[in-house]
């Protein structure tokens, strides 16, 4: 009883777990189950039952209650399906005026909505790719396809390669000086010798609308929620949902309202993209701090000046942060988006990893993180600019930047005109080097990788068998072996344990959600995959991060690493391991795991780095030596911050399981991938997305109440 | 004196939900422990007093005495709950948004204590801040500000960034911000409370030097009882919301109004405050001796020349007339006269 006295907290959760398993043990699997059949499939099948809900019809296959709940949410995509299509095709048909024509014609409200915007994007899109690579739909645009057959000269020609590059490094010096402009330069040259120029410009033409679009948005609804708490209180819980939804399920619902093609992917890229920008600019304005907002109204701001000239700058640290999201979340939906139809380097990076060529999919997915890193650094160096008022400068100077662009095109254009004389007959490669036509190590990296499998092949397949055979299956039956009624009794009692009465609501209901829709089991197995990932990670995430923080280089340099790999669209981490383990839930792990470690070792080394330096020297001056500081001192301090990593490792592992769909896997990231080929699939893909989003949330909100309180207990902010 | 540049009347500042409505129940009796069961809490209770031009009123108390929230009723930064506010005899509480701008764009600079300056601006463009919020055109603003800059004596740093600086150096910034527009009225909030001793008496000399020059209507908020005295024309001290006394310092140490008030002055080395002025007799003026002492001398400096004499001693004004007297026995019973009744 002493024991259970001193211990209250533990003896609660080892009554849980006993709980747990005793439920477990006393409910049996029902003879009829079948995972592969599943509740999910929607085939009809006499030994179904079925109930009609608001005109749908579900049907499912029932089981014992205590082993798995019927799906009473199984009519909501079919009817969010039916909702979607209703207001696209029947609701408010206004008429509107047809220019081509000349007539009225009846159209439903939402429909042309979204055929206006479509237009709107598809003309920024052009314009930027247009004057990049040339064509002729901009100049259509303002005329028509009969003036453009009559003067054929006013195509637009696109700029030589030449131009770009040495305008984007005189663009970089201008902004922060020779090592920038260096760095741009070198990118741009590689692309374009790489051949891999056109599918870049195509990629650069979507992020440069997609990216200022989605930062005056978010910064614009960040503004509206710091100003008014009713709209902070209508966007939270979204902007909750779509921090932990798979990116893959956003582009279903957007396929039917938008259709397929670039424009679709802006404005699905900005779905994505505004959220993480919203919510940085709400906690940078939050943490200004009262006197400067009291000194610009001192000085005489009218409410425009004071949140243009005051706030916004002094928020700029989170604001910048937010836009270095944005810029990351739209490379790596230039890359998702290539599923419905964008064009650029994500589409070929999908095309060589379909061929199973890891050379090209690396050089295109390289591509794709330095034109990433270039941007990042441009717009934040283009933030941190500093006007010089003294310096007596001559026109030359003054204007010498536009001037040196003037003489890069003129020469450029030179360039471009003698090399159709140099390159007679052939590709001018002054102007445009082709894809396909430039250097490429996609032969070396291939190779690599063919060596790499046959020399190891038995060791790789002895090592792929075991962790099939021995862990990973087993685990996985263990987890869908659990009676829905004891997960859920395990989840909400975790929460009680945690976080009290509020806590348990709050997961308890976002655990019935996913129990009542059809994707039980799937939801499973994406939560056994997710496990595995999480587990692992953590293991060599928090080994690596203490390592590394043990030496001040070390750590910085780790830190810089995790940012490298962060800006890799993670599609590039499927490849090598697909070459490796072939099309197993193996290689999904394993780029879930890679992928992951990056917060997990982050969080580890900034947790540590948190502890205040008068600590350690208190510390040292008791005299502990360097292992009882890191486990009696750092450790319970970094400790809540290593939780948050945690948190972020959780993110990420869920994200790259659901993408892992890709190689074929069998959880709810499969079903995404079939909804986006499925006319009707709009409902079901929003409806699984929301599902991934929830079992993100609840260990969210788990792991957030358990740090809150904790630093609240260790008395830090 | 007959048109003060700040009025104020009964105000009140009540924060919480229906403060407006208790407050008019009251019927300007406010204790402050009925309102805080009522979940409101009392900021400044009833305070009236007058700045005529030129002055600088000390309001002092301690953390929590409602002295920062009297000043941003005053500046407007917080409406007051209840009574009246004249800024050269315009209404402060009736100005609309538009008029308020003008008044500080034109009227009002303020310093503050974590000195609020724009992280993202170098020095001389924090200077040049509110210029340019008046719509002045940059090369003028900036050549403006460059003279705030030597003013406060920052030459040479005017393009380093605010992190770049001591604390010190920053509040020169404020001040130099807060005066470039060429306020009137400057409301400095504790200034120099977040400085070191030895940089807060320098700023603090500095400041004096500066007000010499500009002959600012001041209100400064301290917390600290000597830089009040040190400063002040006037002083009005402040606890939980009420002014407990308003008077110069000389009084204030002579004659604290209360007990609160007379906790503060009960440390203060009199020599060093008063002025020979605040203790002399000013209706013996004959039968003194041959020293001649100036009456606006503090105590201290002259104290060891009146000891040796065994006479009165003469106090002259400016004009070398005689205005009053001073015995060696009065010099002892003001610098040690008050720690006696303690004991």
């Amino acid at each position: 009883m002493e024991f259970i006295k001193k211990y209250p907290k533990l003896f609660q959760w080892l009554f849980l777990l006993i709980v747990f398993f005793a439920l477990c043990f006393a409910i049996d699997v029902p003879e009829t189950y079948k995972f592969i059949r599943g509740q999910a499939e929607f085939v009809k099948d006499p030994n179904q039952s079925y109930y009609v809900f608001l005109g749908k019809e579900v049907r499912y296959y029932a089981f014992d209650v205590f082993w798995r709940l019927p799906p009473l949410l199984g009519w909501l995509p079919i009817w969010i399906n039916d909702s979607l299509f209703f207001l696209m095709n029947e609701w408010m048909p206004i008429e509107f005026w047809n220019e081509d024509t000349q007539e009225f014609r009846t159209r439903p409200l939402v429909l042309q909505i979204s055929r206006n915007l479509t237009a709107v994007m598809t003309f920024l899109i052009e314009l930027i790719r247009e004057i990049l690579l040339g064509g002729l739909e901009t100049i259509v645009a303002f005329t028509s396809w009969d003036w453009i057959d009559k003067n054929p000269w006013a195509e637009l020609p696109g700029l030589p390669w030449t131009i770009v590059a040495a305008g984007s490094a005189i663009l970089a010096y201008k902004l922060s000086g020779k090592g920038l402009a260096l760095f741009a330069g070198l990118v741009m040259v590689y692309i374009s010798i790489f051949g891999q120029w056109k599918p870049s410009m195509q990629t650069l033409s979507f992020i440069l609308v997609a990216a200022p679009l989605s930062f005056i948005f978010g910064l614009g609804l960040g503004i509206a929620a710091f100003k008014s708490k009713r709209v902070e209180k209508a966007l939270y819980p979204i902007l909750l949902v779509m921090q932990t939804m798979p990116q893959y399920a956003v582009l279903v619902p957007a396929l039917v309202l938008f259709g397929v093609g670039d424009h679709a992917a802006v404005i699905i890229t900005m779905v994505v993209a505004v959220p993480p920008m919203i919510l940085l600019t709400i906690l940078g304005l939050r943490a200004i701090p009262p006197e400067v907002i009291e000194a610009g109204r001192m000085s005489g701001c009218n409410n425009w000046q004071l949140m243009f000239k005051v706030l916004i700058p002094t928020a700029r640290r989170d604001i910048l942060i937010g836009v270095n999201q944005v810029i990351m979340v739209c490379f790596s939906m230039a890359v998702i988006s290539a599923f419905i139809g964008a064009k650029g380097l994500g589409f070929n990076l999908l095309l060589a990893l379909n061929q199973l060529n890891i050379g090209l999919a690396l050089e295109a997915g390289l591509c794709i993180s330095l034109i990433a890193i270039l941007l990042d650094k441009m717009s934040l160096a283009w933030a941190n600019k500093q006007t010089d008022y003294f310096g007596n400068l001559t026109f030359f100077q003054r204007n010498k930047n536009i001037l040196f662009f003037a003489a890069t095109v003129i020469i450029g254009i030179i360039l471009a005109y003698v090399g159709t004389f140099l390159f007679k007959g052939s590709y001018n490669y002054l102007f445009e080097v082709p894809h396909n036509k430039g250097i490429s190590t996609a032969d070396f990296w291939n190779k690599g990788v063919d060596w790499i499998f046959d020399t190891f092949f038995v060791y790789i397949k002895a090592f792929n068998t075991w962790l099939i055979q021995d862990v990973l299956q087993p685990m996985r039956a263990l987890y869908l072996r659990m009676p829905a009624v004891a997960t859920i009794v395990l989840v909400v009692g975790a929460g009680y344990l945690i976080g009290g009465i509020r806590s348990a609501l709050v997961v308890c209901a976002l655990t019935l959600f996913i129990a009542f829709s059809p994707w039980w089991d799937r939801a499973l197995v994406t939560a056994y995959m997710a496990t595995f990932g999480v587990i692992v990670s953590c293991i060599i995430g928090f080994t690596v991060g203490t390592l590394c923080f043990q030496n001040k280089h070390s750590a910085s340099f780790m830190l810089g690493v995790c940012d490298i790999f962060q800006t890799f669209p993670s599609f590039v981490y499927l490849i090598p391991v697909m070459m490796l383990f072939g099309i197993t839930d193996t290689s999904v792990l394993i780029a879930v795991i890679v992928y992951a470690t990056i917060p997990a070792t982050r969080y580890t080394i900034e947790g540590l780095r948190s502890v205040p330096v008068g600590l350690h020297d208190a510390a040292t001056m008791s005299g502990v030596n360097k292992f009882q500081r890191l486990t009696k001192i750092e450790f319970p301090l970094a400790f809540p911050h290593m939780m948050l990593g945690l948190n972020q490792t959780i993110v990420f592992a869920l994200f790259m399981v659901i993408i892992g769909a890709f190689i074929g896997t069998e959880d709810l990231g499969q079903y995404i991938l079939k909804a986006l080929s499925d006319k009707k699939g709009a409902g079901i893909g929003f409806t699984l997305g929301i599902c991934v989003a929830f079992i993100g949330l609840i260990f969210d909100n788990l792991i957030r109440t358990w740090v809150e309180k904790r630093k609240k207990h260790l008395g830090i902010n | 004196m007959s048109n003060p540049v700040i009025k104020c009347e009964s105000v009140y500042k009540i924060f919480g939900e229906n403060a407006k409505k208790m407050l008019k129940d009251s019927n300007g009796n406010v204790d402050a422990k009925t309102f805080q069961e009522n979940g409101c809490i009392v900021g400044v209770n009833n305070a009236s007093f007058e700045v005529s031009k030129g002055e600088m009123l000390v309001v002092m108390g301690l953390s929590g005495s409602g002295k920062s929230t009297l000043l941003r009723c005053i500046s407007r930064l917080t409406d007051a709950t209840g009574g009246k506010i004249f800024i050269e005899g315009q209404d402060l509480l009736q100005l609309n948004n538009k008029e308020l701008i003008e008044l500080r764009r034109n009227k009002m600079g303020m310093v503050f204590q974590s000195f609020a300056l724009l992280p993202h601006k170098t020095v001389v463009e924090n200077i040049a801040f509110p210029l340019q919020i008046k719509g002045i055109k940059t090369e003028d603003s900036i050549s403006k500000a460059m003279d705030m800059v030597k003013l406060v004596g920052l030459d040479g740093r005017e393009n380093y960034f605010p992190r770049e600086l001591s604390g010190g150096q920053q509040q020169r910034v404020g001040i130099a911000r807060s005066l470039a527009v060429e306020p009137d009225i400057w409301f400095l909030d504790e200034p120099f409370s977040a400085l070191d001793p030895l940089i807060r008496k320098e700023m603090q000399d500095e400041f004096l030097r500066l007000q010499d020059k500009l002959q600012k209507t001041i209100m400064f908020i301290t917390h600290d009882f000597d830089e009040a005295l040190k400063l002040a024309d006037r002083i009005a001290i402040m606890k939980d919301g009420i002014i407990e006394q308003l008077d110069t310092p000389a009084n204030i140490v002579l004659n604290p109004a209360t007990e609160y008030v007379r906790k503060f002055t009960e440390e203060v080395p009199r020599e060093k405050v008063l002025l020979i002025e605040d203790v002399m007799d000013p209706s013996t003026t004959d039968n003194l001796g041959d020293l001649k002492v100036l009456k606006h001398e503090i105590i201290e400096n002259v104290a060891e020349k009146i000891l040796t004499q065994e006479k009165s001693v003469a106090v002259i004004d400016n004009n070398k007339k005689i205005v009053g007297s001073i015995n060696p026995t009065k010099i002892i019973n003001t610098v040690f006269g008050g720690r006696k009744n303690k004991n």
